[in-house]
């Protein structure tokens, strides 16, 4: 056992390659490095192939047609070609488009440019757990609205939305609805077409694939949804996403599906064990730990903990030498703001920059968990000892009463 | 972002961490920033009635690892000086010492604030004037 090896908890950030995704895609750089839209010899016919396998494997772990799959450069601009696509293809049916506060920067800020186009965008409130108030969505559509634009999972908490019943309310009210799902697929069963979802972005190198490639799902049949390009060249993509077609990551993306579709549930089974056993032990080490979000629907591998009356950054450089984790505490940009995600459940400044996410991922051992626990605690700890506020705390002076000098 | 070694030190083996009596007549506190910022400090100083030099300093900050260090360095350098020469502590210098990357300079900035809060504490205390460039 090397106790120096590094510790990956971040895993929602990114995820290692799997081997065996490398394995696959090596051939596709030397040996058959084809245009897939070389369409009159041999070299292109290989890559075509490859791509059409690939399409087949991205759209079996889906539940989706092959036909419906919109290769692009990563989820971020599968976000934009949705959001974007969409506002313009339905231009004339309305310009409302309804999401949350919580959802990836991808969305808010294409939101956001849409807006100085002429879009009116709704950016709703979320509920204390991170859930969409379904009745708040509800109330939030209009005869002007277009589009209903809700993640699956949160990249920060791991929260599940309920996307059947958004599809169901936006099949009732006649409105597209897409989902970031960068998250959750590879890691949970989703099948957009099961729960109403139209568009669906989401990427490769979240789910054990090379980064650069994601894909959108765009829904063929009842309805048939279609998207304006935002990228014109060669028409590729059936006319949605021009550009020569990244045939090495297609193929490690496609492997990867295919893995993923494979283990997922037994892979789920062993992360939420481990993942459990890594949350209950801080909870029962240290006192005034608080889990961040829904607890009942949360993807298996994340838990966000804010803890205390310490702050997040400092506490991840008592151990960031060793284990890689994320904290909700940006304590490194001029504004000093704390995560937008968390602060949306509601939680205060405060406990917001205490907050530390571990996502959990395929290489992760319960040896690596055990050592977690006693760092984390350990760097807890060094953090309150050196805390003011957690000394104030302990002699019972009520911190909201003190006047701060605000800096 | 890569961490000077002064800094990590300061950081995993922060010196004078600890609590004054607040109340003590020859004890002046400063407690600067807030909880909803992300870094509050407290820096408390003992000081000689007679001849005005510091005799102890001890710190606690909720903070990054930059505001941590940051105020340990404060801590290490206010000990036997005067606090008139405590005042001329530039938040520079802890940059400085700490090669402080640019996104952590407001930590050096809450030290020198914490300074001289703390001085300015003292000085009311014993009924010294407080000059106006003394208080941030």
């Amino acid at each position: 056992m090397n106790q120096n090896k590094l510790i990956y908890l971040d895993n929602n950030a990114t995820t290692p390659t799997d081997p065996r995704v490398v394995e696959a895609m090596l051939p596709f750089y030397t040996q058959h490095f084809g245009n897939a839209a070389s369409r009159n010899h041999p070299f292109g016919w290989v890559a075509e192939n490859a791509v059409d396998k690939a399409r087949q494997q991205i759209a079996s772990l889906i539940k989706a047609d092959p036909r419906e799959i919109i290769f692009t450069s990563g989820a971020t601009e599968a976000d934009n070609l949705g959001l974007k696509g969409v506002f313009e293809m339905y231009a004339r049916k309305g310009n409302h488009i309804i999401t949350l506060k919580t959802e990836h920067k991808a969305v808010l800020d294409s939101c956001k440019k849409l807006e100085k186009q002429g879009a009116q965008i709704t950016y709703l409130d979320v509920k204390a757990d991170g859930l969409v108030d379904l009745q708040e969505l509800e109330k939030a559509i209009t005869d002007k609205t277009i589009l209903v634009s809700i993640m699956w999972a949160n990249n920060e908490t791991g929260v599940i939305q309920p996307m059947k019943e958004i599809g169901d309310l936006c099949a009732s009210k006649g409105v597209l609805f897409m989902s970031d799902a960068t998250q959750a697929v590879g890691k949970i069963p989703v099948d957009p077409k099961a729960v109403g979802v139209h568009l669906m972005a989401f990427t490769g190198h979240k789910m054990y694939g090379p980064k650069g490639v994601g894909a959108l799902f765009v829904n063929r049949k009842n309805p048939r949804v279609k998207v304006t390009s935002q990228q014109d060249g060669g028409g590729h993509e059936r006319g949605m996403r021009s550009g020569t077609l990244n045939v090495p990551g297609i193929v490690g993306f496609g492997k990867a599906a295919e893995l993923a579709e494979n283990e997922m549930q037994a892979e789920a089974e062993r992360l939420s064990k481990l993942r459990d056993k890594l949350e209950a032990a801080l909870v029962s080490n240290l006192e005034e730990c608080y889990i961040n979000g829904n607890v009942e629907n949360r993807m298996p591998h994340v838990t966000n903990i804010s803890f205390k009356h310490v702050e997040g950054e400092g506490l991840m450089m008592t151990f960031n030498q060793n284990i890689g984790v994320s904290s909700g505490s940006a304590c490194t940009s001029a504004s000093l703001e704390p995560s937008y995600v968390l602060i949306a459940l509601g939680l205060g400044d405060d406990l917001a920059h205490s907050s530390i996410r571990f996502s959990l991922g395929r290489f992760n051992t319960e040896e690596e968990i055990d050592r977690t626990i006693k760092q984390v605690s350990e760097g807890v700890n060094h953090m309150r000892n050196l805390s003011p506020i957690w000394e104030m705390y302990k002699e019972g002076i009520d911190l909201d009463a003190v006047e701060w000098a605000e800096h | 972002m890569a961490y000077s070694e002064k800094l990590l030190e300061h950081f995993k083996k922060p010196k004078n961490v600890g609590t004054l009596d607040k109340e003590a007549q020859n004890v002046g506190t400063g407690l600067v920033g807030a909880p909803e910022c992300g870094d509050v400090m407290r820096l408390q100083i003992e000081v000689d009635d007679e001849s005005k030099v510091i005799k102890d300093a001890k710190f606690k900050t909720f903070g990054c690892g930059s505001a941590i260090a940051s105020s340990s360095l404060a801590t290490e350098w206010l000990k036997g000086k005067t606090i008139d020469e405590a005042l001329e502590i530039d938040n520079m210098d802890i940059v400085e010492e700490l090669a402080l990357p640019p996104v952590k300079i407001h930590c050096s900035v809450l030290a020198e604030d914490a300074i001289k809060s703390a001085i300015s504490d003292y000085k009311k205390k014993n009924g010294i004037e407080v000059a106006p460039s003394d208080s941030h």
